[in-house]
Order: structure tokens, then sequence, then C-alpha cells
């Protein structure tokens, strides 16, 4: 049972490359500390712009060098393989930002319903019933947020070509 | 019986008991699917209640918070899955009980317990109210400044064989914060040039990356699994009856609720382990706990349903969050002028009362439905992961996009998400950031305000006329005896 409550956990795989790259980047923060802050003459210390960014890159630094230097010595395996995975997340967000770039274009509805059922695919579900959710997920995201909610998303310029008397509608509602 | 009355007037409102309704009923749901949790919900509502009034908005929010702990306990008990990751010690006792045969019981005292450290938590705050209109104003820039250190500094060392990591990305956070045009001598800090850094790195686009666009990114990563469930049969009463014959129990963690959730960077965690540790310790049958002890269940159930009133004080009485979720909340009051602090409990207590009404309604609320529709709720439970994917990322777009329609936004909350998902897969935490962003914004304004008033260390204390500064003084000890426990600790560990 102790062993179930202790709540510390076992380093995982791409833990210490990932505060290997933190430590760097911080250094390199630390670097330009000078060069992007902005230190006067004047004023009290604790009032100088300079003081919380170095408290924010020093303390990246000096904390992630900490982790690394402690466990550095610990065998630990699958760091590269996990890094792989990594950029594998990097797929979706390109996926995502094409999304983004879509919305104003071919209008919050379409793009979102054709958005949802094309990840769907991408992600392994061919039955049609499972793309049909997927899609009506998507029709159900936009009613709920856009028409019900209202909230501020822009109407696609597609919209533009739509006929007047439903035009004004679209770009209100989808 | 003024205040109460006025409190009432605020959410004697349609809108506010719709949202009430809807809030309470979507945590749950949200909740009892794994893979989702309260935190992605709130990132993705979060601008969505921007337009909404504050009392409705934050209902709506205070709602998923209160509530999916509930729900959460769905799959911990049935599946061995929690549906949130303070539901995980709920699987230790609940699950080996539904193997056991005893899914009903362990169900029905899983909701019994959480209602119970739920009403616990809020009438002791509501008793606690006049006391801490009566404390919060001595709280000035000094005492909020130390507070908001001594929460940091409560994250970190919280993060038990992280406690580096922690640091760096509290760090981190804090770094962030300041990146953009600085408010006093505007000065660009950390803008290497680009206009788009200038206006600095918005909270909201952080939590959305960190917590929804993540979350999305690891379940399309990961293999797709849809886990199956079995109904419970017959009703879900029972639990209170047994629950009467565990009182000690149930009212020892619902305190460790309340206290834990009232300190800063402390949480649902913490409470629920020293609960259950308690609960072990001074139980007749300690042997059972963790093969499916009914004390067990219900010292993890009511503490961490005890901690979301509780985690509410220092957020309103100082506007320090505790933890990620409130942190998200302080958004909410800041973009509707809502500056929670002192002056809040002082000139506009029937506001937090109202908010405590609200909790305690959506308490009842949640358990009306949750005994006659867990059966329902086990058929979201089987949505496959990949999916759930989808509709995540799908719902975050909605939630970054519609602050201010950037696309500079979503690529800096994709850059986040990415962030958030390698950390994910590390096992390294992400709210030291959230909190490292809105605590050390706090630090450096009333930092900067109190030096104005302070020539040397002594008067951080000291008034110049001589009269001491408790609560300073207080806080000043606390940190110093939490350093030291730590460092002690860690000697401690080395020896052993």
């Amino acid at each position: 049972m102790a062993d179930k409550l202790d709540v510390q956990e076992p380093e995982k795989p791409g833990a210490m490359l990932f505060m290997i790259a933190f430590c760097l980047i911080s250094v390199v923060l630390v670097l330009y500390l000078g060069d992007q802050t902005k230190f006067s003459a004047k004023g009290k210390f604790f009032a100088q712009p300079r003081v919380w960014p170095a408290v924010g890159v020093i303390g990246m630094a000096a904390f992630s060098a900490a982790y690394v230097l402690q466990r550095i010595r610990v065998q630990r395996t699958g760091e590269i393989s996990e890094a792989f995975l990594w950029l594998r997340g990097l797929e979706y967000v390109a996926w995502f930002m094409i999304y983004v770039w879509a919305v104003p274009r071919v209008g919050y509805l379409p793009t979102t319903v054709i958005f949802a059922i094309i990840l769907a695919f991408r992600v392994g579900y061919r039955e049609t019933r499972t793309l049909i959710a997927a899609g009506a997920t998507g029709f159900a995201i936009v009613l709920v947020f856009k028409t019900f909610l209202g909230v501020k998303i822009p109407g696609g310029a597609i919209y533009e070509y739509l006929p007047t008397t439903i035009r004004n509608f679209f770009i209100l509602n989808f | 019986m003024d205040l109460l009355l006025s409190s009432l007037s605020i959410l004697a409102r349609w809108d506010v008991l719709a949202a009430l309704i809807i809030g309470s009923v979507g945590g749950v749901i949200i909740g009892a699917i794994p893979g989702v949790g309260a935190a992605v919900a709130i990132a993705i509502l979060l601008p969505a209640t921007f337009s909404l009034d504050p009392i409705v908005g934050l209902t709506a929010l205070l709602g998923i918070y209160g509530s999916s702990m509930y729900g959460g306990a769905i799959p911990a008990v049935l599946i061995n899955t929690p549906g949130t990751a303070v539901n995980a010690l709920t699987t230790y006792d609940g699950y080996p009980m539904t193997q056991a045969g005893e899914g009903r019981r362990a169900i029905s005292l899983a909701y019994s317990a959480s209602f119970f450290g739920g009403i616990f938590a809020i009438l002791c705050l509501i008793l606690l109210a006049p006391v801490l209109a009566a404390i919060a104003p001595m709280f000035g820039s000094r005492e909020i400044f130390l507070a908001a250190f001594l929460g940091i500094l409560l994250v970190v060392l919280a993060h038990r064989g992280q406690t580096f990591a922690a640091g760096a990305l509290a760090c981190f956070g804090i770094w962030i914060n300041t990146i953009g045009l600085e408010p006093i001598a505007y000065s660009k800090r950390y803008t290497f040039d680009q206009s788009w850094l200038s206006g600095g790195i918005d909270l909201i686009v952080v939590v959305l990356g960190l917590f929804a666009i993540s979350q999305a990114i690891l379940l399309l990563v990961e293999k797709d699994s849809a886990p199956k469930t079995e109904p419970v049969h017959g009703a879900l009463f029972q639990g209170f009856r047994e629950l009467l014959g565990h009182k000690r129990v149930a009212t020892i963690s619902s305190a460790y609720g309340v206290v834990m959730g009232m300190i800063p960077g402390v949480g649902e965690f913490t409470a629920q382990f020293m609960s259950y540790t308690t609960a072990m310790r001074t139980s007749k049958a300690p042997e059972k706990f963790g093969k499916g002890s009914p004390e067990g269940l219900i010292s993890s159930e009511a503490a961490n349903n005890a901690v979301p009133p509780a985690a509410m004080i220092p957020l309103l009485a100082l506007g320090i969050p505790g933890e990620a979720l409130t942190a998200m909340m302080l958004s909410v009051f800041y973009v509707h002028n809502v500056v929670p602090g002192p002056n809040l409990f002082q000139n506009e207590m029937d506001f937090v009362v109202a908010l405590y009404i609200a909790l305690l309604i959506l308490n009842v609320l949640v358990l009306v439905f949750l005994l006659f529709s867990t059966n329902l709720l086990l058929k979201v439970i089987e949505v496959p992961t990949r999916f759930l994917g989808v509709t995540i990322l799908t719902l975050a777009f909605v939630g970054v996009y519609s602050l201010r329609n950037s696309a500079t936004d979503c690529a800096i909350a994709a850059g986040f998400g990415l962030f958030g998902f390698i950390l994910k897969r590390t096992g390294l935490p992400i709210v030291p950031i959230i909190l490292g962003m809105v605590l050390g914004g706090i630090m450096e304004a009333k930092l900067r305000t109190s030096m104005n008033r302070v020539k040397e260390p002594l008067d951080f204390f000291v008034e110049r006329n001589g009269d001491l500064r408790p609560v300073a003084i207080v806080l000043a000890i606390v940190i110093v005896l939490v350093v030291a426990t730590h460092i002690r600790g860690l000697m401690k560990e080395r020896k052993a």
C-alpha cells in the first residue's frame, strides 16, 4: 500500500532530453537579458524592468541545470524514439493551423464539419457512422458556439457569393 | 439576513440558473470522460463566458469546476480509470469493490461522500465569511506579495521528486508573463523586435495551448481506446446510510479538503493523500485499504470535493489563485473589471455569498442528476479517445480564435499545445507554468507598490509609525518554515 501512496513518479522517457534542451534555451535567454531588457541608473532595484525577466530566465536556467545534474548519471533508454513521437505531434499542429487559415475563407460551419471528418479519417476511423458522427459533432459545435452563444468568429469570405437573402443569415450564424 | 437576501437576488435570474444547470451537468459529463477533465473544458469555455455577466460566466465555470470530480468517480470506480486526475485515489478502493460485485455500493458511496465533502466545505466557508471579511483588509501589497510568493513556493515543493523541474517551469511562467511592453517604464522585454510580441502573451492563449490543444494532440497521437462499461443496476441511495456509519472519516477528510484548498498551491492531491493516510492510520481495518475499503473511498472523494469551494477563498479574498482552474477563473474576473481581493470581501460580500450559494445549489443539482442518470453517463465514457481528440482540437479553435480573431494567437496556442504535449508525455508538470504566469505578475506589481513604502527590509513587517504588520510576519514565518521543512525532509531522505 505504501508504494501506491508514494507521489514520486519515476522519470519518463524524454524527460532528460527535454530538460537539457530547456536548460540550453534558458542559458541563451540569460545571455540576451542585457540586450532585451532595460536597467536604468535611476529608480529602485525592484522597480527595474529587468528584475522579473531576470528572475524568470535565471530561475529557468538554474533549476533545469539542477535537474540535469541531479539525474544525469541515471541509465535511460527510449529518449530518441520519444523525440520522434514528439515530431508526430507537429502534424496535428499543422492540421490545426490549416483549420485556422481556412475558417475566414471557407466559413466556420463548412470548415469545421470538413475538418472534423477529415481529421477523424486521418486518425484511423473508416466507418461511415463514425465519420458522420464527427461531422455532426462539428456541426453541433458551430451551432452551440456561434449560433447560440454568439462568440466572435467572422463569417467566411465564401459567404459573399451566397444570394443576398441568406448571406447575412450565414455570416451571422455560421 | 439582508446579506442572504441580497445574495439570493443576484442568483434569482433565469440566465444564472441556466448557467448553473448547464455548468454542473456539463461538468459531470466532462468529468466522466477520461482524458478530458475540467481544465480542458474551462479553458475552452473561458472566452465564451467573457460576453456574459460575471455572475453568469462564473457560475457556469464554477459548475464545471465543482461537479467534474463527481463525474470522475464513475470511471474510477467502474473501469479503474480516473475521469479526472484527482480521482486517481478513488480507483484504489472503488475498483476492487466493483471487482467484488459491489459496483453499485461503491458508486453510491462515492456520490454520497462527494456530496458530504462539497456541502461541508461550503457550510464551513459561509460560516467563515465574516472572519475572512475581517482579515482580508489586513492584506496590503506586502502581504499579497508574500502570499503569492508562498503560493508559488508551495506549488514547486508540492511536486515531490520533480521539484527542480517544477521550479524551472514556474520560472518559465514568470518569464512568459514579462514578455512585451513593461507597464511602468514602457520598455520592451524579450520581444526580439517582433511586433506580435509587443502586446505580451495572453494567459488564455497559453492555457488553451497547454491544457486543451496538448490534450487533443496526446489523444490523437496515442493508441485509440474505447473503454467498455457494465451498467449499474438498482437504486443508488444506500450510500448515504452507509456514510452515516463513517461520519468521522467523512468529516476529517472534508476538513482536510477545506484546509488544503485554502492554501494556495496545495489543492486536491495533498488533501486526498493526507486524508487517505489519516483514514488508514485511524481505521480499525487498515488492511482493507487498497482492496475495497469503504473508508478509503469516502476519504478520497470527500476530500477532493471539499477543495473547490475552499480554493475560491484565496482567489476571492486575495486575488491569488491556488491552482490552474482558479487561475483561469481569475481572468473572468479581470475581463469584467471585478477585481478579487480584500475590497471584494469588504464591499461586495453579497457577490461572494452568491457564489457560495451557487456552489451549494450545484452540489444538490449534481447529486440528483447522478442518482438518476449514471447509466446514461456510462455511454459517454465509451467514446473512443481519438474521437475525443478530434472534438477537443475543434473546440480549442473556438476558444483561441474567438478571443480577438487572431491567427497569431492560434499559432502561439498551437506552439504551447506542442510544448504541453511534450510535458504530458514526459510526465513533467504543467500547472507551475500557469501559476508562474499569474503569480509572477501579481508579485511584480505588488513588490513594486510595496517598495515605495519600504526603505529597509524590516519595513516589510513594521509600519513607519512602529505598528507591526502581523499578517506579513506570519506569512514570512510560514515561508521560512516551509523551506526549512522541505530541506529537512531532503536531508532525511538522503540519510535513509
